[in-house]
């Protein structure tokens, strides 16, 4: 982290009111040696170790799972970010999405990884007390323990907090005793023990340790569309003894623990994303490359560099905004080493995290797509890669709350956090709405620098956001939250907006560091992403300022819209064509 | 025991290689590098020696630029005890003469038990350096070695011949081996062996401008280029089928030798 410089922290979603500069924010290259050799260590194993075995765990060979988990685990993977004196090696939060970005390229393995070390863990380590934390996590870290997270239940995904499993504490006060059917399990055909959320007393939603045994039974195996080489199962609980001390946190803040847990869940998904992406760029481009069609390779036709390259300027972007925010985690971090601080920490970066995890996971399911189309015919044939890597991609999009229930959380965050005056959005978007309806249009610098321009088409992105998301409040005030298709809106507005900016900072330093010659293709990558950028904001939000406002009153917004969205087009055909060349040539992800 | 590991610091094998405008070397500036195959497989040797034996200590030596430290660094995370670095700029690009002097007086006062190297670098391919250290330090020295035995007072190594034929070679300690890809799986550097390493010792040294000077390379790269794809047509037979059919399998069998 040398590299950022020493600033008082900048507070989560200041972002949208406030301007950056290159050295503030944390980018790929600032890696350290050691975050580089972790990320090598586990991009071998991945590729040595999980990846020729991919076939057998997609039959439901839970043995070599869990002999994949302990491997894993001996080199250190399982542990990483679990404190010291459980087992653990105490890493910072960079190396462990470093690890779930190369994890990305394990397919099924990447979900069992991700349970064993996130969602099934994480609870244990930020709300478990001294003694379960001493009891589990030892054993979760060397890989002999396995654990599952059960959240979710026929009648509650999405509204979690709706749940029926239910606790009720035995006579003699040193059991828990649950009921209840909880679905979509991860690792549940292999788990020892499960992350459970029930209600005491029928309303105190609260989570529990529960280990396998008596009343604890799982389903069969669901038949799922993709990532058919991890367990997921039912889990049905029958009068369950779970002794008290197994209580996570306090009776009735269950909610604190499942939300949390899912905002760690959310950037290290985009990282898995973005490993995920790499992969698939470099089998599309080998691909492309060998396959030849009127006597030419087809990676020399332009449809097909088209979509190697926007593949490859989607997984560039995504890791700029996914290391940009665990820049800022890290950074809040500090020298921490509380639990609570540290989760405090990371849900300050709440709606940051709902941003990554909508923009990677649709990036991801982009370059799937994208993937299976340059594959043609065999695209479409289970011998060949991009079939499955399409149908894994899909569960990104649904786990870890859906990416609706993500995007209503992205301005419903932000708002909550200006309500309590955490951010200073309704003072921003006041002066923005003065600016708006002053009748003299502010003047046009001329832009210097590197990238001068599409900075500040990304600064005019976040008035377009601020405006969009302004009216919403002053229109609709306490019932916003029920303007969903408004909150969509707004919140790709605000993506795109996150999006932009990152890869324009994230460009600067490198051209800084490289000059702009060496830089070129990076600068390239930003400008079409720019481009394109400000044509779906300006969709976007058209869309909700009509649906919002008439009259006079829209008038001058779409007049203050199209100010803001001002683009004088370039030649992304050429620049597309530029980006693609280092690909071909590379035969594989080069960025 | 003492194992000294020699490894140098190549180009990637999937980087792409561009010719520099001298048409002498390749262009480096925007290389990603590695470290040498065979030199890998000498580490991992070393390593399990060290193991087998109870006791010992495992020295990594590489010679080049500042960038040869990710190599360093990456056989410390792998388990190596501490590392020398012959620091220079283009040292890499030495005659093997040049090069066996400066590794030679780098580690000459460490007293090695043994000394491991790859068979050859992946780069300039002379297999050369570590015979010649061998005899400048004075030692015995087996080459494409694939199985070492250091259990005795007298090293037992296994060498591959031609034609799939082996060789088993006693010799004295300490010497000189020259180590074959491929012969163990190497262990990955696990995440606490990373960590441990930013505590290892890397000891910097600087090549003596004696070892440097008086011994010039006495050979130098002309021209470096890239194979030239030529196309050629034969008319075999002179219009006799059956002819034309056997020079046909002569030539597979002698020229292509695919048959």
């Amino acid at each position: 982290m040398s590299a950022v410089a020493e600033k008082e922290i900048i507070k989560g979603g200041a972002f949208l009111i406030e301007e950056r500069t290159p050295e503030e924010i944390f980018t790929p290259e600032d890696f350290t040696d050691e975050q580089r050799m972790i990320a090598d260590t586990t991009r071998e194993f991945i590729d040595n170790e999980v990846r020729p075995r991919i076939p057998e765990l997609e039959q439901k060979d839970w043995t070599l799972a869990r002999e994949l988990v302990r491997q894993s685990a001996d080199l250190g993977l399982v542990g990483a970010v679990i404190p010291e004196e459980y087992g653990g090696l105490g890493l910072d939060q960079t190396s462990g999405t470093l690890i779930a970005e190369n994890m990305g390229r394990a397919a099924s393995f990447a979900v069992t990884f991700g349970a064993q070390t996130g969602i099934g863990t994480l609870p244990i380590v930020y709300f478990g007390n001294e003694e379960t934390k001493r009891k589990y996590l030892p054993k979760i870290v060397t890989g002999e323990t396995i654990p599952a997270y059960a959240l979710t239940e026929a009648g509650s995904g999405s509204d979690a907090l709706a749940a029926k499993a239910t606790a009720r504490l035995s006579e003699d006060g040193k059991f828990y005793i649950l009921n209840g059917e909880k679905m979509w399990i991860s690792n549940a055909g292999f788990a020892d023990l499960f992350i459970v959320f029930a209600k005491v007393d029928g309303d105190k939603f609260s989570g529990f340790v529960v280990e396998t045994g008596e009343g604890v039974k799982t389903g069969a195996e669901e038949h799922k569309m993709g990532i058919k080489g991890s367990s997921t199962r039912a889990l049905i609980l029958q009068d369950a003894h779970v002794p008290v001390e197994n209580l996570l946190g306090e009776v009735g803040k269950g909610a604190k623990i499942a939300f949390n847990i899912l905002n760690i869940g959310r950037f290290k998904l985009g990282a898995a994303c973005c490993g995920g992406m790499k992969l698939m760029i470099t089998e599309s481009t080998r691909y492309a490359n060998e396959r030849r069609q009127f006597g030419k390779s087809i990676s020399s036709f332009g449809a097909i560099k088209a979509k190697l390259a926007e593949m490859a300027i989607r997984t560039w972007v995504g890791e700029a905004m996914t290391y940009r925010t665990v820049g800022l985690i890290e950074s809040a971090i500090g020298d921490v080493k509380d639990p609570n601080a540290k989760l405090k920490a990371i849900e300050e970066y709440a709606a940051e995290c709902s941003i990554i995890k909508v923009a990677l996971s649709e990036y991801c399911d982009f370059v799937a797509d994208e993937m299976v189309q340059i594959y043609g015919g065999y695209g479409y044939s289970a011998d060949y890669p991009a079939e499955q890597a399409y149908r894994d991609s899909r569960i990104n999009r649904i786990f870890e709350g859906t990416n609706e229930i993500n995007r209503m959380l992205i301005p419903g965050m932000l708002m909550k956090r200006a309500m309590t005056g955490k951010l200073a959005l309704l003072p921003a978007a006041q002066s923005l709405m003065d600016e708006v309806l002053s009748p003299s249009m502010p003047g046009f610098d001329e832009d210097e620098g590197v990238l001068a321009a599409e900075m500040k088409l990304a600064q005019n992105a976040k008035k377009v956001a601020l405006m969009t998301l302004g009216t919403a409040a002053q229109k609709y005030m306490m019932a916003l939250a029920d303007q969903q298709e408004i909150l969509m809106g707004v919140a790709d507005i605000i993506t795109d907006a996150y999006a932009m900016e990152s890869a324009i900072l994230r460009a600067q330093k490198l051209a800084a560091a490289q000059g702009e010659e060496q830089s070129a293709r990076y600068l390239d990558i930003t400008r079409v992403f720019c481009n394109d950028a400000v044509e779906r904001i300006e969709a976007h939000a058209k869309n909700t300022l009509a649906a919002m406002s008439e009259g006079d009153e829209l008038r001058t917004l779409l007049a203050a819209l199209r100010r803001f969205t001002k683009l004088t087009p370039m030649n992304t055909i050429a620049a597309r064509q530029r980006i693609v060349d280092v690909l071909i040539k590379a035969n594989k992800y080069t960025y | 025991m003492k194992i000294i590991v020699l490894m140098k610091q190549v180009a990637n094998k999937d980087a792409i290689l561009r010719i520099n405008k001298e048409e002498t070397w390749i262009e480096e500036g925007d290389l990603s590098f590695e470290v040498n195959e065979s030199d890998g497989y000498a580490l991992e040797e070393a390593l399990r020696i060290k193991e087998k034996t109870g006791s010992g200590e495992v020295v990594v030596c590489s010679m080049g630029p500042q960038r040869v430290k990710s190599a360093i660094k990456d056989a410390l995370a792998r388990g190596a005890d501490r590392a020398i670095h012959v620091v220079g700029d283009n040292l890499q690009h030495l005659s093997p003469f040049a090069a066996a002097t400066i590794l030679a007086e780098a580690i000459r006062n460490e007293q090695a038990d043994l000394v491991l190297t790859g068979l050859q670098s992946d780069d300039y391919g002379y297999a050369q350096t570590g015979v010649i250290m061998a005899e400048l330090l004075g030692l015995p020295h087996a080459t494409i070695v694939i199985e070492v035995d250091a259990s005795g007072e007298r090293l037992r190594v296994k060498r591959e011949l031609e034609s799939g034929w082996y060789q088993w070679y006693e010799m004295p300690r300490p010497a000189l081996l020259t180590i074959q890809s491929g012969i163990s799986q190497i262990r990955y550097a696990t995440l606490k062996g990373i960590m441990a390493a930013k505590k290892k010792e890397i000891k910097e040294v600087t090549p003596s401008s004696d070892a440097a000077t008086t011994r010039p390379s006495h050979q130098r790269i002309e021209k470096i280029y890239f194979p030239q794809k030529t196309k050629q047509t034969q008319f075999l037979g002179n219009g006799d089928a059956k002819r034309g059919a056997a020079e046909l399998a002569e030539k597979l069998r002698t020229e292509a030798r695919v048959i």
